[in-house]
């Protein structure tokens, strides 16, 4: 947590801020006397109509009475005036921006639709798309990265440093979903209205035993995972790999989660599982790709062989690689489900 | 041309999807809808994208017995490229959600006119 300075508008920081954003140095007291100009201007009508009829002349009974006409006459003038934008306003405004909408989205689908009537054929071998990229690909995939699976080969050795990037915006999307979800532990004194039914509702979750539900989970769970994991060591062998796999052992985590309740999940899956499991695998992944990186450039040779090609234990990094990227994902997507219910793990 | 949309009705039906996804933002008030709409859109360009990947009479990528060489396997890239799009997805979605909840637990509606309305009130 940082500190805030208490000589903070003196600091270089906040003069240097307003002369980026191009306003004077004393740029907030001059915001302040604007809000209030504005504030005057949107004295409502009724005020004006008021003060201008304020000063009555005395002559007689007629004229005043007259007056008092014409002043109600006025008012009614200015509320309908006042409550037009936000009654009949708004309803036209709508039915305008519908029209536009509706118009704007059939006009974009034509346009994309005459875009594919002038697309190349489907399924050509001779598209411009499969051009020597996807052959090179194809052609020395396996020698190369000794991976079966040339999608697998591909993402996770020739375009590898791109999947770091994915498993980091997974991981980003899951911390980013914390901040902005997680209960805090610490304010539990002062919990408001909604945070207290919110808990009670939870209870209403978690009292809820069903038998059903707990007898196929009882049977499912270790057959989920053991499916999540024999895709994430195989993605290399055949369709698969870390992201397929890591989703289904996250779902495993979450029907375990709703059979069982917290507290047998707490046994072994908190948050400090989550955010180990998660860092050492982006470490992990980060390490070894660099390892490659470096023998890769430098020409040199690796000290993990290619091995057969269609076994287990083959195509160097990359059952590795599998593995920390399905960490990851199941992580994240438990973290995910979690966060959503209740705001923490 | 109508003849030439139907021959490539994988991508005729993505580009369809995508402009229902994309009428499904605009017009729909409710934020759920909204990222609903957004996600339609996603599975479209992903239609697209596997679509152009295909090559007819080829198979998936992956090396077996009596399958060699690059005459018998469709394009790997646009496979790759679908992965990638299909996480940034889940994490967008899952970002997207996280701020509606926070928006409703502040403002009680999922309406977005109703919130821009409710937070100009409170600037005032």
């Amino acid at each position: 947590m940082s500190k805030k300075n208490e000589k903070y508008e003196s600091t270089l920081w906040y003069r240097l801020k307003y002369w980026v954003n191009g306003e004077e140095e004393d740029g907030i007291v001059e915001k302040e006397t604007d809000k209030y100009e504005a504030h005057l201007k949107r004295v409502s009508v009724e005020d004006r109509v008021y003060r201008a009829f304020s000063e009555i002349p005395n002559d007689g009974e007629e004229e005043r009475a007259h007056y008092e006409e014409l002043r109600k006459e006025l008012l009614e003038l200015s509320k309908r005036y006042e409550t037009w934008p936000e009654k009949r306003g708004v309803k036209i405004f709508n039915r305008i921006y519908q029209v536009a909408a509706v118009i704007l989205c059939v006009f974009i689908i034509g346009i994309l639709l005459v875009t594919v009537s002038y697309l190349p054929e489907f399924g050509n071998k001779d598209n411009p798309s499969n051009n020597e990229v996807s052959e090179r690909y194809i052609e020395k995939g396996l020698e190369e990265t000794g991976a079966t699976n040339i999608v697998t080969g591909m993402i996770l050795d020739y375009r590898a440093f791109d999947t770091l990037g994915e498993s980091h915006v997974l991981f980003i999307g899951a911390c980013a979903v914390l901040i902005l979800l997680r209960v805090d532990q610490v304010k539990k004194e002062n919990t408001t209205k909604e945070e207290i039914e919110e808990a009670n509702t939870e209870e209403i979750y978690e009292k809820d035993e069903d038998t059903i539900l707990k007898k196929v989970a009882f049977f499912l769970v270790p057959t989920i995972m053991l499916f999540g994991i024999y895709v994430i060591l195989n993605g290399h062998l055949s369709p698969g790999g870390g992201f397929s796999g890591g989703a289904i052992i996250g779902a495993g985590l979450i029907l375990y989660l709703n059979a069982f309740g917290y507290k047998k999940i707490q046994r072994f899956f908190t948050y400090k599982t989550f955010s180990r499991i998660s860092i050492v695998s982006l470490l992990c992944y980060a390490c070894t790709k660099g390892y490659s990186f470096y023998t890769g450039a430098n020409h040199l040779e690796s000290i993990v062989p290619l091995g057969t090609p269609g076994a287990i234990l083959s195509g160097g990094f990359i059952l590795l690689l599998n593995i920390c990227v399905g960490m990851v994902v199941a992580c994240t997507m438990y973290a995910f489900y979690t966060l959503f219910r209740k705001g923490g793990m | 041309m109508l003849q030439h949309l139907l021959n490539h009705y994988y991508e005729t039906v993505s580009i369809v999807l995508f402009g229902i996804g994309f009428t499904m933002l605009l017009l729909n008030r409710n934020m759920i809808k909204k990222i609903m709409g957004l996600n339609i859109m996603d599975t479209a360009v992903y239609l697209f994208l596997a679509a152009k990947g295909y090559i007819t009479g080829r198979v998936a990528p992956i090396i077996a017995e009596g399958l060699e060489g690059k005459e018998s396997f469709i394009n790997p890239v646009p496979s790759g490229l679908v992965l990638t799009g299909i996480v940034v997805s889940v994490s967008v979605t899952a970002l997207m959600l996280s701020l509606t909840i926070r928006l409703y637990r502040r403002y009680h509606t999922l309406d977005i006119d109703e919130i821009a309305m409710l937070a100009k009130k409170e600037d005032l």
